[in-house]
């Protein structure tokens, strides 16, 4: 049998992928981006947002790189997670979204 | 070593004892290392240096304030702010000038961006960059003003003076200043005693260790001896007493000896001002300035972040009426990235309404967040600096153009009463012109156009005098033109709180004055003993 993780091997986790739309009133900006990054943070799991499906993807983990994006009210942020605690960690960053930071 | 007294001028009552901490302006270059290890150690211990500043100052404050520099905090510690610093100092850059290199590219991010939020955040990484750049040159900053200690300087900055801790007691002695200043004016509302003009602060050897502060008399004694500490120290026990006596009588309304009603309001220049405070020593509020909102040099503040400060302050009030000032920027108040360096005369250029109404995007931030928070309480909205109808009229059609947008969104909003100031003689002369739904007299301003004595030059401080009958008669003609017109009239500048005017300002037909909360007690002492 072909294992399809096989090739894998330094990866054990399949990347989780969603998206949710930025509904807070200004967008990804500097409270929303510290609550996101502090969020993030208490996962072990490596945590990616972009504006695209396909990318580029910035650490979701550091508040500069995340304030780089710049996504406005209305954008879809993209999340790519892998490791252990990946599944909590979707979970917590899209409730925070969905929440709109809870400044909405 | 022999005390030394100075004797200056009083410009905020009160006697105060502490630690003295000198201020000084001087820029020390800094000498950088030929070793790029060192280079990168020492941005290291400068950036984790504005770190624990920034940290230290969250403590004394709350709200809005303190979640930007919770945001200052969040990016320092962040490794990929510097690491195109540390980048190019591994090349042999030098330390500083590494840093700046690298965070002018991250500024020019932000004030490149299409968003009005992500372009406004520019100013917070300026910030960031100037501390750390403080830190790497080793000049010391504002913020490491410890609470209660007597600040001693040339001069003090309204942003200084914010950016310390004025809860556990201190002072301010000034070699220059002025007590009409605006930094006076908030060491009044925050009951920080200050002394101003004390001449050259000159010492011989060592600086001064202890300082007694006497804010009623004007004079500062250094390095007082035991006898001298003991007798300041009695009278500030004695000053106590009186005051919490005062305190007891303040929660009742005010009246005149012959029975009118007298209503007092407050002057704030924070919400924190309103700490600790019984809404029921007031009226209402008279004066909210929002400079405060705009001078943390933490960019423009959003419509959400002044919304929720407009409406705490009306959730305090509890039904009282409260009237908030539009953004009064220029003069002795420069905002950085909004009033315009280098005018000739600041007092008589863009300044006050002036300036809202030559910086719409701003200025219409304010007016929705004002809207907004109109449904919470009795909100009266005051426009700064109006010399003629014209500019009463384009901030009307402004506020209801932004209150129309509102509604249509759906968004909760009520169109707030919309008010002037006069404090240009222009406009007291031709109050009756305006289709304003109030009057508030700025005193301060008005006597300095009118007197043509600036309030923060110290050598014409005597010309600066709100009781000339100059000025008394035009706010008396204010007053005339409200009564013909049933509309309100009050006075909010600091001859509301001069207690020795009261009487001349009731003689006008005043029946609302606007004070410091520390004022409150005195003045309505002062009422009760007017009479007809």
């Amino acid at each position: 049998m072909h294992d399809v993780n096989a090739s894998r091997a330094s990866n054990a986790f399949v990347p989780l992928m969603a998206s949710a739309v930025l509904v807070n009133a200004v967008g990804l900006h500097a409270r929303p981006s510290v609550k996101l990054t502090q969020c993030a943070k208490r996962f072990a799991a490596k945590i990616e947002l972009a504006l695209a499906p396909d990318g580029p993807w910035t650490d979701a983990k550091s508040p500069v790189k995340v304030m780089r994006v710049k996504a406005p009210q209305g954008a879809t942020l993209h999340f790519r997670i892998t490791g252990p605690d990946g599944t909590a960690a979707l979970a917590a960053v899209l409730a925070l979204v969905h929440d709109g930071f809870g400044e909405a | 070593m022999a005390e030394i007294h100075l004797i200056g001028r009083a410009a905020s009552p009160g006697l105060a004892i502490g630690p003295v901490t000198m201020l000084t302006a001087a820029v020390v270059r800094r000498a950088a290392s030929d070793d790029p290890a060192q280079e990168a150690a020492a941005l290291r211990a400068a950036i984790e240096g504005a770190r624990a500043e920034i940290a230290e100052q969250i403590k004394t404050i709350q709200g809005e304030v303190a979640d930007i520099l919770e945001f200052q905090v969040a990016m320092l510690e962040d490794d990929a702010l510097a690491d195109a610093a540390y980048e190019v100092i591994s090349e042999g850059i030098t330390a500083h000038h590494a840093w700046r290199l690298a965070l002018d590219v991250e500024i020019a991010g932000y004030r490149a961006a299409e968003d009005e939020y992500f372009r406004a955040r520019a100013a917070d990484i300026v910030d960031i960059r100037d501390r750390v750049l403080a830190h790497l040159s080793g000049v010391d900053t504002v913020a490491r003003i410890t609470g209660g200690s007597i600040v001693a300087a040339d001069d003090i900055t309204p942003s200084a003076f914010l950016a310390a801790d004025w809860s556990h007691g201190g002072a301010i002695a000034l070699a220059g200043g002025s007590p009409s200043s605006h930094v006076a004016m908030l060491a009044r509302a925050r009951g920080a005693p200050m002394v101003v003009g004390l001449g050259p602060l000159s010492w011989n050897g060592q600086p001064p260790a202890l300082a007694l502060v006497d804010g009623d008399a004007g004079s500062v004694i250094f390095d007082p001896e035991p006898e001298t500490r003991r007798l300041f120290e009695q009278r500030m026990a004695a000053a106590n007493a009186a005051l919490a006596a005062a305190e007891s009588a303040r929660l009742a309304p005010a009246y005149t000896a012959d029975g009118r009603r007298i209503a007092v309001l407050l002057n704030i220049a924070a919400p924190e001002d309103l700490a600790g405070l019984d809404p029921a020593i007031c009226d209402g509020i008279g004066l909210v300035r929002t400079e405060f909102l705009f001078e943390t040099s933490l960019g423009l503040p959003d419509e959400d972040t002044q919304y929720a400060v407009y409406r705490r302050i009306l959730d305090w009030a509890q039904g009282r009426p409260v009237t908030i000032r539009t953004l009064d920027a220029g003069g002795d108040k420069p905002i950085k990235g909004l009033t315009i360096d280098g005018e000739s005369n600041p007092f008589l250029g863009l300044r006050g309404i002036r300036l809202s109404l030559a910086r719409p995007e701003v200025f219409r931030v304010q007016l929705r967040a004002l809207s907004r928070a109109a449904v919470h309480g009795v909100l009266k909205v005051m426009l700064p600096m109006i010399a003629v109808p014209g500019e009463f009229d384009r901030a009307g059609v402004m506020l209801d153009a932004e209150f129309a947008a509102l509604r249509a969104e759906g968004t909760a909003c009520a169109r707030p009463p919309l008010g002037i100031m006069i404090e240009v003689p222009a406009a007291a002369l031709c109050a009756e012109d305006f289709d304003a739904a109030f009057y508030s007299i700025g005193s301060n301003d008005l006597t300095q156009y009118t007197m043509a004595a600036a309030r923060d030059i110290g050598s014409v401080a005597d010309l600066n005098d709100a009781g000339h009958p100059a000025v008394l008669t035009l706010i008396a003609r204010t007053v005339e033109a409200a009564r013909k017109l049933d509309v309100e009239v009050s006075l909010c500048g600091d001859a509301a709180a001069d207690t020795r005017l009261t009487k001349a300002l009731l003689a006008t037909g005043l029946t609302s004055l606007s004070v410091a909360p520390v004022a409150v007690a005195r003045l309505k002492a002062a009422i009760a003993k007017v009479g007809s």
